[in-house]
């Protein structure tokens, strides 16, 4: 049975490939997001025939009903004005997933311990949970800030604390590295470390929030696609800790693709990406 | 320790990077946000990823049924929102250009 599980990831991520290709061109747009689309379902059979055994049925399917509540109403009826924010939106709660994922592993492998068990690599592993951790965490609490100001709920002006920025931002990074390193030589002897797993997520949030919160409005297409590179590689880094092909290969390719789209995008508007990041910067292009 | 897995995982993300690289080295401005939509759409795969870690554990946590069932919903969000705002997106998209020549016509 996981022969047909393998099988049909492998059609998945062709479907994806092939899709993402239609997407570059107008005319064949549409049915690229169609086969991609068509791609996901083949995916989310496949994973539904791999935990088949589980004994957890109920929580799946109550979250899916909720998921497809929550999400189709504003994917059909937002403003066409109000699209770069809903894709910042949704976009966030994927970089959410991907940290709650980790959070998850963390608790069902014991703090990664229970990794020791099964034969083969302990570290690459759990480097890539970590990975996906704070690039998870990140993600989330900056797309949430940048529909908040795309939103107008936050101004959309610059917001920073001006030349301590930089430093404090460099602190945060490191802090939330300092912690997965603690966690991760915690996984390898003994014992469980849930406040510093606690920290790395609260510091990369924090972190996102302060990486965004500089940039002004007009630039915040360009954030949403970094974020959106961003949620792609850590979806990958989960892929690898989970031994899940159609995870590695999706969200590498949306890594890839979205790192050269980022660029792109920033080219367009004569930019460059490290303007746009390092925020504040210029006026941050508002009313470019 | 058998790494042979992992290698071969390792590639497997190697080369999918390149052909992420190769697909978007050539697209038009019209179709950014579009292709930011799609692709933000496809990283919605991540679902499978809180699929695979409650549904293979044997006895799960009540922690980890409720980070599970959030990371469930959060993902079902990005993935069906995603597609469904890219179809729209490129629906609106695909009636101008056959307006304009239309009007030339």
């Amino acid at each position: 049975m996981d022969i047909l599980v393998y099988a049909l990831y492998i059609v998945a991520f062709a479907m994806f490939i092939l899709g993402l290709s239609g997407l570059t061109a107008p005319r064949s747009a549409v049915r690229g997001n169609k086969i991609a689309a068509a791609g996901m379902a083949v995916a989310f059979v496949a994973t539904l025939i791999h935990i088949r055994e589980t004994s957890s049925w109920l929580i799946i399917i109550a979250a899916l009903v909720v998921g497809v509540i929550i999400g189709i109403p504003p994917a059909r009826k937002v403003k066409m004005t109000a699209v770069p924010q809903l894709v910042a939106l949704f976009n966030g709660v994927g970089g959410g997933t991907v940290a709650l994922i980790a959070w998850g592993e963390f608790i069902e492998s014991d703090g990664f311990t229970g990794l020791r068990v099964a034969s083969g690599p302990v570290l690459p592993l759990v480097v890539a949970s970590l990975f996906a951790a704070i690039i998870g965490s990140l993600s989330f609490w900056g797309s949430i800030v940048a529909f908040m100001k795309l939103q107008q709920i936050l101004p959309g002006h610059p917001l920073s604390v001006g030349r301590l920025q930089q430093p404090l931002n460099a602190i945060l990074f490191l802090g939330s590295i300092v912690a997965a390193v603690i966690v991760g030589i915690g996984s390898t002897t003994t014992g469980a470390a849930p406040v510093w797993f606690g920290a790395i997520l609260i510091l990369a949030g924090i972190l996102g929030v302060t990486t965004v919160l500089p940039i002004g409005g007009a630039d915040m297409p360009v954030v949403i696609s970094l974020l959106n590179a961003l949620t792609g590689l850590s979806a990958a880094a989960a892929g690898l800790a989970l031994n899940n092909i159609a995870m590695i290969v999706a969200g590498m390719i949306v890594g890839a693709s979205g790192t050269i789209l980022t660029n792109l995008m920033a080219k367009a508007m004569n930019r460059s990406i490290v303007s746009i990041v390092a925020g504040g910067f210029g006026g941050g292009g508002k009313g470019a | 320790m058998d790494y042979t897995g992992f290698l071969a995982n390792i590639a497997i993300l190697v080369l999918s990077g390149f052909i992420g690289f190769a697909v978007i080295s050539k697209v038009p401005n019209t179709l950014h946000t579009p292709l930011m939509s799609g692709t933000n759409a496809i990283h919605g795969i991540v679902v499978l990823g809180a699929l695979v870690v409650l549904g293979t554990a044997p006895n799960p946590s009540v922690p980890l049924q409720i980070i599970s069932f959030v990371a469930i919903v959060f993902g079902t969000v990005n993935v069906i929102g995603g597609f469904v705002v890219t179809d729209r997106m490129l629906a609106m998209f695909k009636t101008r250009p056959t307006a304009s020549t239309d009007g030339k016509n």
